[in-house]
C-alpha cells in the first residue's frame, strides 16, 4: 500500500503507476456529477457542444453536496460520496469522452467501468461512505456551479480541493477491482462460516 | 412551561445531539475496531471515520450528509398530562431542526416524488408509543440513514430449522448487503411475532447500547456467535476488505405462530445515531445518551 499525493491535471503515466489498495490524496480541480450530470455531459459530447470546463486529467466525484450560500459565495457543508453503481451505465463513455483520470465514490463499480479504466487510463478512488465533513473540509473553494437547473444534488459543482482523501484505489488501470476481489473472498469464506455455525450449505 | 413547549425543545436538542455526536458506545467500538483491524485498507477507512467524527464535533456539523428519516420512540408515563399534544411538538421540533441544525430534507411523497422540504409528511416523523406506569416521559430519536435502510429485510424461515435457520438468514443477508450499508454496521435482529412485529423489534434493537448484551444469557451467547460469524465474511470497512464488518449484534424476539417463523434484520451504518432524554413531572430534563447536553 503506497501513498500518493496527486495534483490535477493528472497524467496517464501517473495513473498507470497506481495499484489497488494504494491510497491517494488529490489537490486541484474536481467536479461532482451524479446520474443527471453524466447524462447531460454525454449528450453535449454527442452534439459536439463543449462542457463548462475541460475535464482532461481531473477527478469526477459522485456526490450531491449539502451547500450554503454566504453572500455570493457557495460553501460546502457536507460532501460525502454517493453510491457509484448508479453511474455504471455512463462511466465508460464518460471516461472515453472526457479523459477524466480519477472517479470518486463509494461502493465500487462494475466490469464495464473497470475495462474502460484499463483501456483509457483511469482509477476509481473509494472515499469513506458517510465521512461528509472530512470531504467538505478538503474543499477549499467552490469555483462555480453549472447546470443548477438539475437541482443542487445533481448539478455540476466545480471544487478546488487540497489533499482530498484518503481515496483507496479500488479499481486500477490494469483491470484489478478490489470490490470484486473482496466479493470473491467472501464467497470463499461462506463455507468456513457455515462450518463454524454447524450449518449445512 | 407547558408540556408541548418542553417536548419541542427537548426533541430539538436530541435531534441536534444525535446528528452531530455519536453515542459513546459507538465511538468506543469504532476506536477498538481501528486498533484491532488487520487489513491496512480497512484501517484507512476506520481512521477516516474517526477523523470525521472528530471534525463533526469540532465544527458542530452533522456527521453524515444523510441525516436520515426521523423516528421517535416515546415511553409515556400513564399519569403524564397533555399526551395528545406531543405529536405536534415532535413535528415542530423536526421542522425547526431541519432549518437550524440543519438536517437534509429527506421526506418524499411516494406518489408525486415531491420532497416536503422539512422532513415531515404523512406518518413522518414516525412515532413509536409505549405506555408505562409513572409520570415521566422518555424520548428517544433515531435519525435513520437511507443506505443502511435499503438492505433491511424480513423473511419467513422454515420453523423446523429453528435457530439454525436464523443464523443462515443473517449470514446471507450480511453477505448480500456487502458494501452498501456503509460497514461497519450494527445489526438488530428479531424473530417471532409476525413480519411487522419482527422488523419493528429488530429496528428497536438498534437502540440498545453496544455495551449491553441481551440480559438472557442464551440470547447473549447467540449475539456473540453471530457477531463472530459475520465478521468472518471479510467484507470489512466500506466493503474494502477486513475483519470489521459488524460492530455489534442485538437480538430481540416475540413468540411465534406454530406454523410461521418470521425473522428480520435491521442494519444501522457506522453513523449509528440515537439520543434520549427523560422529562420529569416537575419539568426538569435529564439527557441520557449525551450527558453534556448540546
Ligand atoms: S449509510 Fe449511513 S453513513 Fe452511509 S451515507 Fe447513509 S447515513 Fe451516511
Amino acid at each position: 500500500m503506497a501513498v500518493y499525493h496527486l495534483k490535477t491535471p493528472i497524467s496517464e503515466e501517473e495513473i498507470r503507476k497506481l495499484k489497488v489498495n494504494d491510497v491517494i490524496y488529490i489537490t486541484g480541480t474536481m467536479i461532482t456529477a451524479r446520474d443527471q450530470a453524466h447524462r447531460r455531459a454525454l449528450e453535449y459530447f454527442k452534439q459536439g457542444k463543449p462542457l463548462p470546463l475541460n475535464l482532461e486529467g481531473l477527478a469526477v466525484f459522485h456526490c450531491g453536496p449539502v451547500v450554503k450560500k454566504e453572500g455570493e459565495k457557495w460553501i460546502a457543508v457536507a460532501a460525502g460520496p454517493t453510491t457509484s453503481t448508479r453511474m455504471d451505465i455512463f462511466e465508460d463513455e464518460f471516461i472515453k469522452a472526457f479523459k477524466v483520470r480519477v472517479v470518486i465514490g463509494k461502493g465500487g463499480m462494475g466490469k464495464k467501468t473497470t475495462d474502460a479504466m484499463a483501456k483509457y487510463g483511469a482509477v476509481y478512488g473509494a472515499f469513506t461512505g458517510g465521512a461528509a465533513i472530512l470531504a467538505a473540509k478538503a474543499i477549499k473553494n467552490i469555483r462555480s456551479v453549472e447546470w443548477l437547473d438539475l437541482g443542487t444534488p445533481e448539478a455540476m459543482w466545480i471544487f478546488e480541493v487540497e489533499d482530498f482523501g484518503p481515496l483507496v484505489v479500488a479499481i486500477d488501470s490494469h483491470g484489478n477491482n478490489l470490490f470484486l476481489d473482496v466479493q470473491k473472498k467472501v464467497e470463499e469464506n461462506r463455507q468456513k462460516i457455515y462450518q463454524k455455525l454447524g450449518l449445512s450449505l | 412551561m407547558e408540556i408541548e413547549k418542553i417536548v419541542e425543545n427537548v426533541a430539538f436538542n436530541l435531534l441536534k445531539q444525535a446528528v452531530i455526536y455519536l453515542p459513546e458506545d459507538v465511538k468506543q467500538a469504532l476506536k477498538k475496531a481501528y486498533e484491532e483491524e488487520t487489513s491496512e485498507t480497512g484501517k484507512t477507512q476506520l481512521k477516516a471515520i474517526l477523523d470525521n467524527i472528530e471534525l463533526a464535533e469540532k465544527y458542530q456539523a452533522p456527521i453524515c450528509q444523510d441525516t436520515g428519516t426521523i423516528i421517535f420512540y416515546i415511553k409515556a408515563g400513564s399519569e403524564v398530562k397533555g399526551l395528545e399534544k406531543i405529536e405536534n411538538a415532535l413535528i415542530n421540533a423536526t421542522k425547526r431542526a431541519t432549518k437550524e441544525v440543519p438536517l437534509r430534507p429527506n421526506a418524499v411523497n411516494p406518489f408525486t416524488q415531491k420532497n416536503s422540504g422539512d422532513n415531515t409528511g404523512r406518518f413522518i416523523p414516525f412515532l413509536n408509543w409505549e405506555i408505562v406506569p409513572g409520570n415521566s416521559l422518555e424520548l428517544t430519536v433515531m435519525p435513520k440513514g437511507g443506505g443502511s435502510e435499503n438492505v433491511c429485510v424480513t423473511g419467513m424461515l422454515v420453523p423446523g430449522e429453528g435457530i439454525n435457520g436464523l443464523k443462515k438468514f443473517v449470514v446471507e443477508t450480511v453477505i448480500k448487503a456487502g458494501a452498501k450499508p456503509c460497514p461497519p454496521n450494527i445489526l438488530g435482529i428479531a424473530m417471532g411475532g409476525g413480519t411487522d412485529i419482527a422488523i419493528k423489534l429488530a429496528k428497536k434493537a438498534l437502540l440498545r447500547p453496544l455495551t449491553e448484551p441481551n440480559p438472557d444469557p442464551e440470547i447473549a451467547k447467540l449475539e456473540k456467535e453471530i457477531l463472530e460469524a459475520v465478521n468472518m465474511t471479510g467484507i470489512g470497512p466500506m466493503g474494502l476488505g477486513g475483519k470489521t464488518t459488524v460492530l455489534g449484534v442485538n437480538i430481540e424476539y416475540a413468540y411465534r405462530h406454530p406454523a410461521s417463523f418470521p425473522a428480520a434484520v435491521a442494519f444501522n451504518c457506522w453513523a449509528a445515531r440515537r439520543a434520549s432524554a427523560r422529562i420529569n413531572a416537575d419539568g426538569t430534563v435529564e439527557y441520557l445518551t449525551h450527558k453534556k447536553g448540546v
